[in-house]
């Protein structure tokens, strides 16, 4: 058992995302303070692993790890913790960590937390912060005995403290690889032909209490009158009220528009990463609870058609 | 085909969630389904009607509700119900997961849905937990299944659009983000008609496994900012946000 941080950084096309370094920077702080080494570990084939800030950096590298694959990335990971025990290991809860995190954790029998906002040593142990119910609950919780894993919602740490430069050391995989029940077929890019609503400086944003796809009519008028466009949340999409193109969040795209108008939609935290830095944000939402009051700048509780309607009535 | 879906029972976060003790008061809430159970019953729905075979929905009655939505899930096109009458609402992830994975090894399942979150799951995903139980594989954030022969083709969504189509040998467990077409519709008077002829199966727990996890303290989020907020008719706050927007020069 040793008092080792492991973070399982992810990457795709060669690029590592920010929860990457955001773990790193974290990890860095708790081996400081456990006396333990941060680790980056990087599965994967043939990329440049060498801009972490951790103590040191481990590149399982093989062909088969090219792209992303649960269940061989998952045997790769498991192999590395059993071998080294670290204390912790960090995924990112991510679409890549969301498949492995609590997968390692039954098959090792240790503990787990997921949507996890802060991580703290009390008196030598762990306590973690893990925000649940969309958004709406805060929970502390203390894992029990010598391995912890938890999965971190990205945007939770700072970037810039996991950004280094220390050499990777290259592995090969400590396990077989062949006989794989997963197969990488083939990658999926992006439907063209829709607006880009990345370079919109002016997003009119409709969630589920738009209600359903006659409605969304009513926002098309409203976004026409100030210039703007139509995105949403991903239930709008899946219900197949707007294109995909249009999904704003995690799944969906990040957005930085100088006005982000949010009719209905709730701001969970899936949402929240896409959209979070807004330069203008107004939320009308007729629960006072709603989490997305506490990020919008303006806010109200009144009914989103009714203040859409009145404000047609005004352009 | 065996196809199981396993579904779950959640308190509802359009309401107020009032805390007792150490959790979430279950008492004074309204419970729903995961709303990724809903396109996670539709895929599944979608594959049987595809290829043939039967749709057999489980879950752990954790409230001793979860008739409604096993109700629910046969007026959309399942065949069994199946609930394990675990009845303790403070079971977590784990253990349940242990209970899904007993009460479905069973069943002799090609396929295993699951949705891909519930947004109560402090201590990780139960799909991925059942795959390990039944050493079966798991892929998750799906969005498209089929099923040809004992192989399923998925679409895995990133970020951003991007995606990757995989090919698994079955059986599998396939956590559902969103299935292919939008989940269909099933009339009251459907589900009623259910309510009074469907048999559901109950299946006691079995099996035993923890989260290991002490929980310290519950609470809503304490707040660092919050929006300024428009008061007043619907008529004053349009008028408030559109001054407000001529006086940023955005309308
Ligand atoms: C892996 C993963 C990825 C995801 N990716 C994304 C993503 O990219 N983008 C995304 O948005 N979500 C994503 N989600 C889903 C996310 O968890 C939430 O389910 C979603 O953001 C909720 O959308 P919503 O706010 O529109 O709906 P809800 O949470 O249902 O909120 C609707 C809101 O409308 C309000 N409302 C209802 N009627 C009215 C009215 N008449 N007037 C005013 N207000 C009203 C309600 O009070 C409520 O707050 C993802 C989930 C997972 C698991
Ligand atoms: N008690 C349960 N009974 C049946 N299925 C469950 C249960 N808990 C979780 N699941 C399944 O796991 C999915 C993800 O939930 P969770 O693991 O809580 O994030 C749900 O959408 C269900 O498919």
């Amino acid at each position: 058992m040793s008092n080792d941080i492991f973070v399982i950084t992810e990457h795709m096309d060669g690029k590592f995302s920010d929860v990457s370094f955001e773990m790193v920077g974290k990890a860095k702080e708790l081996a400081n303070a456990w006396g333990g080494q941060s680790v980056s570990i990087v599965v994967g084939s043939g990329i440049s692993s060498d801009g972490f800030a951790s103590d040191s950096t481990i590149q399982v590298d093989d062909e088969t790890l090219n792209r992303f694959n649960p269940e061989a990335y998952g045997k790769v990971i498991e192999a590395l913790v059993k071998e080294k025990s670290p204390r912790l290991v960090m995924f990112g809860w991510s679409a890549t960590g969301m498949d492995l995190a609590a997968w390692l954790s039954a098959r090792l029998g240790k503990p787990c937390v997921a949507y996890v906002k802060g991580i703290n040593i009390e008196g030598g142990a762990l306590i973690v912060n893990s925000q649940i119910y969309g958004g709406k609950m805060m929970a502390d919780v203390s894992p029990e005995g010598d391995m912890a894993i938890v999965a971190v919602l990205a945007g939770s740490f700072p970037v810039e403290a996991g950004q280094g430069s220390t050499a990777a050391t290259q592995i090969a995989s400590p396990v077989l690889l062949d006989g794989l029940k997963i197969k990488f077929v083939e990658a999926i890019k992006p439907a063209a032909g829709d607006v880009d609503i990345t370079a919109q400086t002016k997003l009119v944003s409709i969630g589920r209490g738009i209600g359903s796809k006659d409605n969304v009519e009513l926002a098309e008028e409203l976004a026409k009158k100030i210039g703007a466009t139509v995105s949403s949340s991903r239930p709008v999409v899946d219900a197949g009220w707007l294109p995909r193109t249009r999904q704003v969040g995690k799944s969906g795209l990040k957005v930085k528009p100088k006005l982000y108008l949010m009719l209905g939609i709730s701001g969970a935290p899936e949402h929240l990463e896409g959209m979070k830095g807004a330069e203008l944000i107004i939320a009308i939402n007729t629960d006072k609870k709603a989490p997305i009051f506490n990020v919008a700048h303006y806010g109200s509780t009144a009914d989103l058609f009714e203040v859409a309607e009145a404000m047609l009535e005004l352009l | 085909m065996n196809i199981v879906v396993a579904i779950k029972h959640i308190p509802s976060i359009a309401d107020d969630l009032p805390v007792k003790g150490n959790n979430v008061d279950f008492d004074s809430v309204d419970f729903v389904l995961n709303e990724f159970d809903e396109q996670s019953i539709e895929q599944a729905v979608l594959v049987k009607e595809a290829t043939g075979g039967t749709v057999t929905v489980v879950g752990v009655d954790m409230i001793g509700e979860l008739d409604g939505v096993l109700h629910l899930a046969l007026a959309k096109g399942a065949d069994k119900a199946v609930k394990i009458t675990g009845d303790d609402p403070a079971a977590d992830s784990h253990q349940q997961a242990k209970w899904l994975a007993e009460a479905i090894k069973g069943m002799s399942p090609n396929i295993v849905f699951a949705g891909v979150q519930a947004s109560n799951d402090l201590d990780g995903q139960i799909g991925p937990m059942i795959a390990a139980h039944l050493d079966m594989p798991y892929i998750g954030g799906v969005s498209s299944v089929e099923v040809a022969g004992d192989t399923a083709t998925v679409n895995k969504e990133f970020a951003g659009g991007f995606g990757a189509k995989y090919a698994v040998s079955l059986p599998m467990v396939v956590g559902v983000q969103a299935s292919t077409k939008p989940p269909r519709y099933a009339p009251i008077s459907k589900v009623r008609q259910v309510a009074q002829t469907a048999t559901i199966e109950k299946v006691a727990p079995s099996g035993e496994s923890s989260a290991r996890l002490t929980m310290k303290k519950m609470a809503p989020p304490v707040v660092t900012g919050h929006a300024e907020m428009f008061t007043g008719s619907s008529k004053e706050v349009a008028a408030k946000i559109v001054d407000l927007l001529k006086s940023k020069g955005l309308a």
